[in-house]
């Protein structure tokens, strides 16, 4: 039996774990990183939208050195109905520069990750699963992987949204099925010309579409469509206990997304590179109440629960190299102190509340609540496209002025107003 | 554009089959009392999960995408599914 000590090991090479390592290995510590893909990114899927300002701090000049697809400088919302669809089109040139968000893929950026971890001195040890802790009493001294044992002073659970590490351990429960969403995408290559006159986009511009309506069936959820340099990632997200409910399949859910009227155009020609899917998290808040610290471990990232669906836009990747920053600092502290209690774990907590990772889930504690309304996934949509269609289809007979022609459109979807208004106070209030 | 049926669009992906060790088990008595298989079948978005024609789930473990949503919605006792030893499964070219 192996038995080396180090000063951190992260498990799990995603985000949050790279982050964390490299944050760790700066500051002159001794840092392995395990991940149990047989390469850093192979077990790991996002919609691909990147929040980058943080990764900024952390790496600076990030959008120019890392692997990264386009700038997302416009943002389409779209409530798509069986043969309709009503968006918002929002472009804008500050998105640009500095860059704010941009598309991503992981199996390309968490090497590059990984690979600014060992540089600055973290052992990274692809293809090791981790299968436990390894506790004295109540300090976690290390982990265990097969026959293997490895000491550390401090253990970073960055395992994503299954964390087997920390609810192995009964540090966190298992979550109930309202809290998960499962996410199905597809990769489909475009021609870097085809793409760009398709989208209306250019150089390394991109665009960004958030659906939700019959794009998921009425699923609470949603739907996204991504544009990368030559290619598109277009999937679903469906919440599990509701997916579970409706007995559809999470594939066919997907199937019709892509042969929609309103989206096949937009993929016309395009050849499948990759279809894939992945856990993800709806009720962050809910879930970043939870623990996540315990004497000598702290759990970051998806393991912890931090993601975020504000309807608008779904963050997990900027929280996760957030509470990778928080608990760094923590940690870093921790162990100049040689202080590895509770107390000194929990550091971490105090950090991530004080960052912009604890500041959101705090504003949009309130997000799951309002983004439940099955309104949202079905009536709206329609109700919005009857209000356009009172307005576009000139049948000959009178025109109404656009407050009769909503009504009556409210009326058709047999939509109260009063539902309506209970709707848009749950999104003033949540979101 | 014509993607395919679920097997073909697998087919495209990477994996590393580990020939030893196979990562899900179902309890088909277990399952059978509770209706698991349903639920298992429509959830997968890799159709690892069928019906045999003996009415037990047929468990195709080398398409596994590794989400973990079975497990998270598999009614108590009728599953057990971890991740794959570390190297094995799905290796994403994308993501
Ligand atoms: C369909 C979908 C769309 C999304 N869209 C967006 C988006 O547009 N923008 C956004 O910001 N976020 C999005 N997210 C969320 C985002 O993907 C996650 O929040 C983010 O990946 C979390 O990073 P992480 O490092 O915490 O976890 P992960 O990226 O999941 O990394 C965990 C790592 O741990 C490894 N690991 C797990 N267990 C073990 C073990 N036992 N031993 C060793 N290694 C282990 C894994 O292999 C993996 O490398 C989306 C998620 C999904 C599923």
């Amino acid at each position: 039996m192996d038995s080396e000590q180090f000063d951190v090991v992260v498990v799990g090479a995603g985000i949050a774990g790279s982050v964390a390592a490299y944050r760790l290995a700066q500051a002159g510590h001794e840092v392995a990183v395990l991940e149990r893909g047989s390469e850093p990114g192979a077990k790991n899927l996002s919609g691909g939208v990147l929040y980058a300002r943080v990764m900024d701090r952390v790496f600076p000049g990030f959008v120019d050195r890392a692997p990264v697809e386009r700038t997302i400088t416009r943002n389409r919302l779209v409530f798509l109905n069986a043969g309709s669809s009503v968006a918002v089109d929002y472009w804008d040139q500050r998105l640009a520069e500095p860059a704010n968000a941009v598309t991503v893929l992981r199996a390309r950026l968490d090497p590059w990750l990984a690979q600014q971890a060992e540089e600055a001195g973290a052992l990274v040890m692809p293809g090791v699963r981790v299968d436990g802790l390894v506790r004295e009493g109540e300090q976690v001294v290390g982990v265990r992987a097969g026959d293997d044992e490895l000491r550390a002073r401090v253990v970073i659970a960055a395992d994503g949204v299954n964390s087997f590490v920390s609810r192995g351990a009964g540090i966190r429960p298992d979550e109930p099925p309202k809290h998960l969403a499962v996410g199905v995408k597809s990769v489909v290559r475009l021609p870097r010309d085809v793409l760009e006159a398709r989208f209306g986009v250019s150089g390394r511009e991109g665009v960004a579409y958030a659906i939700v309506g019959d794009a998921t069936q009425g699923l609470p959820g949603g739907a996204f469509l991504y544009t990368n340099t030559e290619s598109v990632s277009v999937g679903v997200v469906l919440r599990l206990d509701r997916l579970v409910e409706s007995g559809l399949s999470s594939s066919d859910v997907h199937d019709r997304l892509l042969a929609h009227p309103a989206i096949a155009p937009l993929l016309e020609g395009g050849e499948l590179l990759e279809y894939g899917c992945h856990l993800t998290i709806e009720d962050g808040p809910a879930m970043a109440r939870r623990p996540m610290t315990a004497p000598g471990l702290m759990v970051i990232g998806d393991a912890a629960g931090l993601t975020l669906n504000t309807g608008f836009t779904v963050r997990g990747m900027d929280l996760a190299a957030g509470s990778a920053v928080a608990a760094a600092t923590a940690a870093d502290r921790a162990l100049r102190a040689d202080d590895l209690s509770a107390e000194a774990m929990g550091a971490y907590r105090a950090e991530l509340d004080a960052s912009f990772v604890g500041k959101d889930l705090a504003t949009y504690a309130r997000a799951p609540e309002a983004l439940d309304d099955p309104l949202m996934y079905a009536g709206v949509g329609d109700a919005l496209a009857d209000v356009m269609h009172g307005v576009f289809d000139l049948d000959l007979t009178p025109r109404r002025h656009l407050v009769a022609t909503a009504r009556r459109a409210l009326k058709a979807n047999d939509l109260r107003l009063r539902r309506l208004t209970r709707l848009g106070f749950h999104a003033a209030r949540g979101l | 554009m014509e993607i395919g049926t679920v097997p073909e669009r697998l087919a495209r992906n990477h994996y590393d089959l580990d020939e030893e060790e196979s990562h899900i088990e179902v309890d088909q008595e277990v399952a059978r009392r509770t209706g698991a298989a349903k639920i298992l079948i429509a959830v997968c978005p890799a159709h690892v999960y069928s019906q045999a024609p003996d009415g037990t789930i047929a468990v195709e473990a080398a398409a596994c995408l590794e989400c973990g949503t079975c497990l998270a919605v598999a009614p108590p006792g009728s599953l057990r599914w971890h991740y794959p030893r570390g190297g094995f499964g799905v290796a994403f070219r994308e993501g």
